[in-house]
């Protein structure tokens, strides 16, 4: 039975396509043949998120070796989630992507976007997917070494360094993951996430087993970018390909702030680690700071990519900060955020592809008069902006509703007010936009020379993900029902 | 008729912004699209007048947003006056639009006349929202869709003047409003507007309502209660009509309507009077009044003077209201028609000076009334009814506040409606003198503003006396918001 092997497929064909992109070098080939691949995962993913609707809980067991002691794929209603978020992203990045490319890369080198491209869709997919922990650091290292290939490809000179930069702490990050897998090893025998999850439960946590978990959360906290480890973050984002920008930015931080929530939750849910350790409140206070600091420097950038690179740093501290304390709201908040975040950060960097596609690396000098010239492309970055901001209508607004809810139920009414003040920030960044966009006193200023028609796929693709950070601000059933889901599942992890 | 209905009111005027910008090559087209969708929203939101008189309060949930909250419309008596009072003025305020953008060839017209538009659809959605959320939603709206009418002329200048404006309106709305509603969901369970409020007994007993009142009431900003009312002289920067529909009905009304909705339907006027420690927002109230008549006094450009003159009036809504008494609800309810029509009548007169004349002093406008009778006439009409002189619709709900004051036996309030009244006469009557009086300083010759201009603030200046005789549906309206217990 197909429906059976799906936990399987999601990984498997973006894998498999990888290598036959190299073997037709041909740009459209290549590209059609990542947007097959991309397409079908989306579908596996619906697939597996409705089973797990009806089924709940699915576990696979890769070559039929049973677990503990083979591969086990689990999918719950946390990671089935997740697996939609990127796989649909994946696929509508992809069908978005042809043009724009083509602008950005030399035709002969597209092979190899669409080669990394497919392994990095692979490598979050199976980071997200798998029950076993090595298998987690393999993927991981799959995701990470394609994205150095992805950020490298960018058309500027910088690429190369901020794909260095990156290769750097993304090494050590996935260094000290590996070691907290291998400490909780060494202290449990097993590597089965659940087997990890019931052993450690009935352990007390000695000096081992704490400092797994200090590996594992520096290590992961690495990768989702969380302040001040997010150094990689902004050069990665600004350099890189439009297409790769939008398809990371959505993505790849999410799928690490998963394996964050399945560890803390699930894998030392029963140690009680948020009552017993400071993990919340380190947690808790690196996102506060990552809210201000990084919305902050953001205002103060040139670039433009480079200042929602910044935001992003901000935006992943309002999903941390859910995470840091462990109630059925806050969770929401958090994995809403990842959702509505991923869509408005896809949208806006889309947006910016269409710049980039017409006017070259969008900048502030370069923007000027951009709402004449490109009304459309400005008007929906300034929804986006809103959705940024978390104005009432837009998906940001659930999100922050949430969140604020979260608090307040704790009686933390100054976090909440913090919260609200740091999304002031935002205003005065997305404004700065707004300002330069349309307010052109002088026009001399005014040096925007369009390229040509923006082509029809990016158009509609781009349209789609604005339409969404409205959608999700009006209709919440699928967005809020899922999350609170899955804080649901996650919370349960913590109290058998 | 179907409740469905009720969503419409804030459609009619969106579908009109579609057709508005379809037909931008076509600017006389565009301009009569927009004066017939004025008319038939009017004529849409009068057709409720009788059944809401009947005491009907239709409810139309048109989705849910987040489990337990929707996007939730209803009529009550005080939305209805609100939405009946925006949309009469739009027609009046779009027929002066059209005079007004044409004589002073203002750039990108269909931009004003969406933006407009939607701005309007967005003042019925606060007049009809039958939760926190959906007025808040639509408050927000409203606030961003006026912020390209502010900044129109795209200068230096209105862009400062839109920073503020949109600075001090969403970082009030966020840090505050936001805020209280969540607490409110929190605390009570619910967002909807309940006659008699949706604290229980126990609750009242907590300092939490208290809290949560000071928050709703800085939160809106539109309200232009000191220390939050810097933004509206900014938007003064905007065209006339703008800061006459929008700065003088709209926008500030529907801070003012936001304040009297949540006090009387969130924590209802009877509780209020019950716990202590709610008559603060009586003494900022009685401040801000004083304080922006002061400044008034000062201003040498009308626009300002006036816009100083607004946020004087706008608490007087806000120091009614909060002396917690059924008649005095009724007097604010009625002042916020009073203020509109006087206000806007005065804005009329600033823009039809300016666009005749292109002076925006206090101080140059000598002798103005021999050469711009009718617009003066109009001007007066409008100052002294906001000073509060029979037979004018401002006398009408100066009186019921009054009455409110000795009802509730506060002398602080009667102390500062004489004080106001003294300090309206004399930032008025001057420059009705000097227009009248002074002889003409060697000023250019010219004549009345174009026929459009004129029509309009005649309109809105006979209204001004005719509602003073007209006045019983307005005042059964008023006395339907908050009922006598």
């Amino acid at each position: 039975m197909l429906s059976s092997q799906l936990p399987a497929l999601q990984v498997v064909i973006p894998l498999v396509a990888a290598p036959i992109c190299v073997f037709f070098r041909n740009p459209r080939i290549a590209w059609l043949i990542a947007l097959i691949a991309s397409s079908l995962t989306f579908m596996v993913s619906i697939g597996l998120f409705l089973q797990v609707q009806q089924l709940g809980v699915i576990s696979y067991e890769m070559g039929n070796w049973s677990p503990p002691w083979g591969i086990e794929y689990r999918v719950d209603n946390v990671n089935a989630y997740i697996l939609l978020i990127v796989s649909s992203i994946g696929a509508l990045v992809t069908a978005y992507a042809y043009p724009s490319l083509k602008r950005e890369i030399d035709t002969n080198r597209h092979y190899l976007f669409w080669t990394s491209y497919l392994l990095c869709l692979t490598g979050l997919l199976g980071v997200t997917i798998t029950g076993d922990a090595f298998n987690i650091f393999v993927f991981l290292e799959i995701s990470s070494l394609s994205t150095y290939v992805l950020i490298a490809l960018g058309k500027s000179r910088l690429a190369l360094y901020a794909a260095f930069r990156y290769l750097i702490l993304g090494t050590i990050g996935a260094t000290f993951i590996v070691i907290g897998i291998g400490l909780l090893y060494l202290m449990t025998g097993t590597l089965n996430l659940y087997d990890l999850a019931s052993r450690l439960g009935d352990m007390d946590l000695a000096q081992p087993q704490l400092a797994a978990l200090a590996f594992l959360t520096v290590g992961i906290s690495l990768k989702l970018a969380l302040f001040p480890l997010h150094l990689w973050l902004p050069n990665a984002y600004a350099f890189a390909p439009s297409v790769a920008t939008s398809f990371l930015a959505a993505t790849a931080t999410k799928v690490a702030v998963y394996l964050l929530l399945r560890f803390a939750y699930d894998v030392f849910g029963k140690s009680q680690i948020f009552s017993e350790l400071p993990l919340g409140e380190v947690l808790l206070v690196l996102s506060i700071v990552a809210m201000f600091v990084a919305s902050t420097v953001a205002i103060y950038q040139d670039d433009v990519k480079r200042m929602f690179a910044y935001s992003s740093v901000a935006q992943i501290g309002y999903i941390t900060l859910g995470a840091s304390f462990a109630s059925q709201t806050a969770l929401t908040a958090s994995i809403v955020h990842l959702f509505n975040h991923a869509i408005t950060k896809g949208a806006i960097f889309l947006l910016l592809g269409i710049v980039a596609f017409q006017i070259g690396q969008p900048t502030f000098t370069k923007i000027k008069g951009l709402g004449k010239k490109m009304p459309w492309t400005s008007f929906g970055m300034v929804l986006c902006g809103l959705s940024l901001i978390g104005v009432p209508g837009t998906a940001g607004f659930i999100s922050k509703w949430y969140l604020i809810l979260a608090v307040l139920e704790r009686g933390w009414w100054w976090l909440a007010a913090m919260i609200l003040a740091s999304s002031l920030l935002a205003i005065l960044y997305i404004w700065r936009f707004v300002e330069t966009a349309y307010f052109v006193t002088d026009a001399e200023d005014n040096t925007i020379e369009l390229g040509s028609k923006i082509p029809f796929s990016m158009a509609t693709v781009t349209v789609l993900f604005v339409l969404a950070c409205l959608f999700f601000g009006f209709h919440t059933e699928f967005s809020v029902d899922s999350a609170s889901e899955a804080a649901r599942v996650l919370l349960e992890y913590t109290r058998q | 008729m179907s409740e469905t209905s009720i969503f419409f009111s804030v459609l009619i005027p969106v579908i009109g912004a579609l057709l508005i910008g379809a037909s931008r090559k076509l600017p006389n087209i565009r301009e009569t699209i927009t004066l017939i969708t004025a008319i038939f929203l009017f004529l849409f939101n009068a057709q409720y007048l009788p059944d809401i008189l009947d005491g009907e309060r239709p409810e139309f949930a048109l989705m849910t947003i987040i489990p337990n909250v929707e996007l939730l419309f209803s009529i009550e008596p005080l939305g209805l006056l609100f939405a009946l009072v925006a949309s009469s003025l739009w027609i009046i305020n779009s027929i002066y639009s059209i005079g007004y953008m044409r004589a002073n060839k203002e750039k990108n017209q269909t931009r004003f006349y969406v933006c407009f538009a939607i701005a309007l659809s967005s003042t019925m959605g606060i007049a009809y929202a039958g939760n926190l959320i959906t007025l808040f939603l639509f408050y927000e709206i409203l606030t961003l869709c006026t912020y390209p009418l502010v900044t129109h002329h795209g200068t230096h200048e209105a862009r400062h003047g839109g920073r503020i404006y949109l600075g001090i309106l969403m970082s009030t709305s966020i840090l505050f409003f936001l805020l209280a509603i969540g607490w409110t969901w929190l605390f009570t369970g619910t967002l909807e507007f309940t006659p008699n409020g949706i604290f229980n007994h126990e609750q009242l007993q907590t300092s939490i309502p208290l809290i949560l009142m000071a928050l709703y009431v800085f939160g809106v900003g539109k309200a232009a209660i000191m220390p939050f009312h810097r933004w509206l002289p900014a938007a003064m920067v905007a065209p006339t009509p703008v800061s006459a529909l929008l700065h003088a009905v709209a926008v500030v009304k529907a801070g003012v309507f936001s304040i009297v909705k949540i006090l009387v339907y969130v924590f209802g006027i009877a509780n209020l009077e019950t716990i202590s420690g709610g008559s603060w927002l009586m003494y900022l109230a009685g401040f801000t009044i004083i304080a922006a008549s002061v400044v008034a006094l000062k201003s040498d450009n009308l626009k300002t003077r006036l816009a100083y003159s607004t946020i004087s009036q706008l608490s007087y809504v806000i120091l009614a209201v909060a002396l917690f008494v059924p008649i005095a609800v009724m007097g604010a309810a009625l002042h916020i028609v009073a203020h509109a029509f006087s206000k806007i009548t005065l804005f009329f007169a600033a823009g039809a000076i300016y666009t005749a004349s292109k002076k925006t002093k206090v101080s140059e406008l000598n002798g103005i009334g021999k050469r711009m009778p009718i617009t003066m006439i109009a001007f007066t009409i409008g100052a002294l009814s906001l000073i509060g002189i029979p037979p004018a619709i401002g006398f009408l709900s100066k009186w019921y506040i009054l009455s409110g004051a000795f009802d509730a036996q506060e002398t602080f309030v009667v102390a500062v409606i004489i004080i106001s009244t003294l300090l309206n006469a004399a930032y008025f009557l001057p420059i009705i003198y000097a227009a009248f009086f002074r002889t003409d300083d060697n000023s250019k010759n010219h004549g009345e503003a174009p026929t459009a201009i004129i029509i309009a603030m005649a309109s809105t200046g006979i209204l001004s006396i005719a509602l003073f005789f007209f006045s019983d549906q307005i005042i059964s309206l008023g006395y339907q918001i908050a009922p006598a217990y």
